[in-house]
C-alpha cells in the first residue's frame, strides 16, 4: 500500500530520509537545498526521528561531521548544493576514501561567479572524480525513490561508498508533485536501521586515516576504484529489491523509443522528461527518435549504455555544465571514450544547455532532434553547440 | 594534582614513532592519554602529530584514532559524538566515550578556528587540545597566528628590514572562553602534573573544554632536543607563557612565578630569535618584554592575584 502525497522534490527527499532511520544529519543551508534540512529539522523538533541533528557552521564541517559519524558506525545523511558542494570538495574525497556510506542529496545549482541559484550540473560535475556513487533524478518521485535506495546501495558490505542523489534545483527541488510514498513499515522493511556495530570503538581501537607514503597509497586507490566499479551491480540489486516493494522500476539507465530509433538523445536529470516529451511528439509524426536517461553517472554504466546504442545512427549528448577548455562536455567525453574501444559507428554531437537555470523547451529539443536527423555524416571538427544562449 | 605514582605504567601512545627527538607535541599526546585512560576517542588534525605517529601500516595510538583533514578536528569530533548519542537511542552503547581532539597551532589558531568555534558553540562533549609549537612545523616552519612577534619562520624571515614576524600571538583562551564554555586552560609539557590534572578535569566537564599546551619544537625553535622541557619551563618562568585555568567563571593562576626572569632569557635559548640580539633589532626585545608584562598583568588581574 502506498499513498499519494503532494511534495516538492526537497520535501520528498526529507521524507525519504525520515523513513531511512538516519542516525546523524549534519548540514548547512544553501538554496535550493535548504528546504531539505529545514524539513528534517522539523521532524527532529517533533520527535518523529531518533536522529542527532548537528547544525554545523559550514559545509566543510558538515561533511567532516558526517565522516566522523559514519566512521563511528552511524547511518548518515546530508544535503547541499553549488557553493556548498564546492566548499566540501576536500572532504568529498576523504568520505569516499575512508569508505563512508554517507548519503547526500545535491539540489544541483550553478556555480559562482556570477552568483546564480538556479539549476545546472556544474556543482556535481566539478566533483565527478571524487569517488562517490552519483545518481540523477528526473523528478521528485525519483528523488524520493533514489534517496531510499541510496542507503541500501551505500551500506552494502562490498560497496561502503558514499552516494550523491542529484536533483535539479527548483525544477525538481521546489516543484510540487503527487508522489507515491511507501508506508513507514514498508520503508523499514526495505531499509532496516544500520546494524549496530562500532568502527570507532574504545574496546577495539583502530587507527583511521593514517599517513601513507608511496609504498601503500596506490593500492588503496586501486581498491577504491574496484569498489566503485563493482557498485553498479549493487545499484541493480537494490533497484530490483525496491521494484518488488514499490512497483517502480529502476536501474542504471532508462530508455524511450529505442526499438527503432535512428537518433537518440542522452542526458541526466529533469531535462530528460522534456526530451521524452519532444521525442513523443516527433515520433507521432513518424520521426525515428528516442532517448536515454542515465540514472547512474558514477560508476559510468558503460556496458548498459553500449547495449542501448546498437542500431543508432546518431547520438546527441546533453551536458548541463561546461568543462571549460575541454574538447566536450563531461558526459560527452565519457561517452566518446566509452565508444572508442568499440566498433559502433555513430555520429556524436554535444549540446551544452541550461546553464544557470536557462530553460530547455520542447521546441528547442525538437530542433536538436531534427538537426541530428538531417545530418548525413560526422563533421571532421568537434560538434559541440551551446543551445539556448545569445551568442 | 596528579602525582607520579598515580600514573598508569601502560602506554597508550607508543614509542617507535617518527617524531623528532625532543618533540614537544608527542610528549603532549602521551601525557594526555596517560591522564585520560583508554576509554577515549581521539581525532587529530593534519600536522606533525598526525603525520609522525601514523605512517601506515604503523600507528602509535592504542585508542581509537581518526584523522580526516587539517582544519576539521573539532567538526570530525562533533560527528563522532553525535553518532554515539544517536546509536545509544536505538540500542547501542549507553556511554558516549570522551573525545579528545588534537590539533597544532596552525590547525587551531588559523585554518581550524571556524570548525573549533562551531563545535564550542554547539556544546559537544569534547576536549580540544591545541599543542602549540608556534608555527606550521609539518610543512617546514611557517608562521601561524600563534607565532610570537619577532620569531623568524620560513614565511616571516628575519631579513635586513624585518625582524621576523611583525604581528603578535592571538589569545586562544580568551577566544575559547568567549564561547561560554565551562573549562579552558593553558598548560605546558614542562609542568606535566599540572597538564595531566587539567586533562582529567577537562574530561569531566559537561560540554566542550579547551587546553592550550605549549609544546616546543627543537627544529622550528632551533634549540637542542635535550632542552625542550627546560625551554618550556623558561617560557613560564619568564612570564612569556602563563599557566592558568578558567573554570565556570573563575580564573586561577596555576603556576606562580615569584621571581620572574627577563624574557630575554627565554629568547636567547632559541635560534628563531637570534637576530633580535643584533644591534639593528635590539629595540624588539624591549617590545616583547612590554607585551609580556602587559599580558601578565592582564592574567594576574583575571586570576585575582595582586602579585606573584
Ligand atoms: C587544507 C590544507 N591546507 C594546507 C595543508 C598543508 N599542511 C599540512 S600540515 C600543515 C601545518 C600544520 O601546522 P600546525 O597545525 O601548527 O601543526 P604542526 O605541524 O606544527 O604540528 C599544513 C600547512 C593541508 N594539509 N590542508
Amino acid at each position: 500500500m502506498q499513498k499519494i502525497v503532494g511534495l516538492t522534490g526537497d520535501e520528498a527527499v526529507a521524507y525519504a530520509a525520515k523513513q531511512s532511520s538516519v542516525d546523524v544529519v549534519a548540514a548547512y543551508p544553501i538554496t535550493p537545498q535548504t528546504v531539505i534540512v529545514e524539513q528534517f529539522a522539523q521532524y527532529v523538533a517533533n520527535g518523529e526521528v531518533h536522529t542527532e541533528f548537528v547544525c554545523v557552521e559550514s559545509e566543510h564541517s558538515a561533511l567532516s561531521a558526517c565522516i566522523g559519524a559514519s566512521l563511528t558506525g552511524a547511518r548518515v545523511f546530508t544535503a547541499t548544493a553549488s557553493q556548498g558542494l564546492a566548499l566540501m570538495h576536500e572532504m568529498l574525497y576523504i568520505a569516499s576514501s575512508l569508505r563512508c556510506p554517507i548519503v547526500m542529496a545535491v539540489a544541483n545549482r550553478a556555480l559562482s561567479a556570477p552568483i546564480n541559484i538556479y539549476a545546472d550540473h556544474s556543482d556535481m560535475m566539478g566533483s565527478r572524480d571524487s569517488g562517490w556513487i552519483q545518481v540523477y533524478a528526473e523528478d521528485a518521485q525519483e528523488a524520493y525513490d533514489w534517496t531510499l535506495q541510496a542507503f541500501d546501495i551505500a551500506e552494502k558490505d562490498n560497496v561502503m561508498l558514499p552516494v550523491s542523489v542529484n536533483l535539479d534545483g527548483f525544477t525538481i527541488s521546489h516543484s510540487m508533485e503527487g508522489i507515491s510514498v511507501l508506508e513507514d513499515d514498508a520503508a523499514r522493511k526495505f531499509l532496516p536501521p544500520r546494524p549496530i556495530s562500532y568502527i570507532v570503538d574504545p574496546d577495539r581501537p583502530i587507527t583511521i586515516g593514517a599517513g601513507n607514503n608511496p609504498e601503500y597509497y596506490f593500492e588503496f586507490k586501486r581498491q577504491q576504484e574496484d569498489a566503485l566499479r563493482r557498485s553498479s551491480k549493487a545499484v541493480l540489486e537494490t533497484a530490483r529489491k525496491f521494484g518488488a516493494i514499490s512497483g517502480r522500476k529502476y536501474g542504471v539507465l532508462d530508455t524511450y523509443g529505442l526499438e527503432d530509433a535512428d537518433v537518440a538523445m542522452v542526458g541526466l536529470g529533469s531535462c530528460m522528461g522534456t526530451v521524452i516529451e519532444a521525442a513523443r511528439r516527433l515520433r507521432k509524426k513518424g520521426a525515428k527518435v528516442g532517448a536515454i536517461k542515465l540514472w547512474l553517472y558514477r560508476p559510468f554504466p558503460e556496458r548498459e549504455l553500449l547495449r542501448t546504442l546498437e542500431g543508432l545512427k546518431s547520438l546527441v549528448v546533453l551536458d548541463r555544465s561546461c568543462s571549460f577548455g575541454a574538447p566536450n562536455g563531461a558526459l560527452c567525453s565519457d561517452i566518446l571514450s566509452t565508444l572508442y574501444s568499440t566498433n559502433l559507428k555513430l555520429k556524436i554531437s554535444n549540446v551544452i544547455y541550461g546553464l544557470g537555470g536557462r530553460d530547455m523547451t520542447v521546441p528547442m529539443i525538437e530542433a536538436i532532434y531534427r538537426r541530428a536527423l538531417r545530418q548525413k555524416k560526422q563533421p571532421l571538427k568537434r560538434d559541440v553547440r551551446f543551445v539556448g544562449v545569445r551568442e | 594534582m596528579v602525582i607520579l605514582k598515580d600514573l598508569p605504567a601502560e602506554e597508550l601512545f607508543l614509542p617507535g614513532h617518527r617524531h623528532c627527538s625532543g618533540c614537544g607535541a608527542s610528549m603532549a599526546a602521551r601525557m594526555a592519554l596517560k591522564a585520560s585512560g583508554k576509554e577515549v576517542v581521539v581525532t587529530n588534525a593534519t600536522g606533525c602529530l598526525e603525520v609522525a605517529s601514523t605512517i601506515y601500516p604503523y600507528s602509535s595510538w592504542m585508542v581509537p584514532w581518526v584523522h580526516t583533514a587539517f582544519e576539521n578536528a573539532a567538526a570530525t569530533a562533533s560527528g563522532i559524538e553525535a553518532a554515539f548519542k544517536a546509536m545509544a537511542r536505538r540500542g547501542g552503547r549507553s556511554r558516549v566515550p570522551p573525545i579528545i581532539s588534537f590539533a597544532g597551532d596552525g590547525g587551531t589558531f588559523d585554518i581550524g578556528m571556524q570548525s573549533l568555534s562551531g563545535a564550542l558553540e554547539r556544546g559537544h562533549h569534547m576536549l580540544y587540545i591545541c599543542y602549540d609549537n608556534e608555527a606550521y612545523m609539518n610543512t617546514g616552519i611557517q608562521r601561524s597566528g600563534s607565532t610570537p612577534h619577532g620569531a623568524a619562520t620560513t614565511t616571516s624571515h628575519a631579513g635586513t628590514k624585518l625582524p621576523g614576524k611583525p604581528e603578535w600571538k592571538k589569545d586562544l583562551i580568551g577566544i575559547s572562553i568567549s564561547h561560554g564554555i565551562e573549562y579552558a586552560a593553558t598548560a605546558s609539557v614542562a609542568y606535566w602534573n599540572d597538564y595531566m590534572t587539567k586533562v582529567k578535569k577537562a574530561l569531566e566537564v559537561k560540554g566542550p573544554s579547551v587546553i592550550h599546551v605549549l609544546a616546543p619544537c627543537p627544529r622550528g625553535w632551533r634549540h637542542e632536543p635535550a632542552d625542550t622541557v627546560k625551554i618550556a619551563r623558561l617560557a613560564t618562568q619568564t612570564l612569556y607563557f602563563p599557566i592558568y585555568e578558567f573554570e565556570r567563571g573563575a580564573y586561577r593562576l596555576n603556576v606562580k612565578v615569584p621571581n620572574p626572569l627577563p624574557v630575554e632569557d627565554f629568547l636567547r635559548t632559541q635560534g628563531r630569535f637570534s637576530h633580535l640580539f643584533k644591534p639593528e633589532f635590539s629595540s624588539e626585545i624591549q617590545k616583547i618584554q612590554d607585551w609580556v608584562n602587559a599580558n601578565w598583568a592582564r592574567i594576574l588581574n583575571l586570576c585575582g592575584e595582586t602579585k606573584t
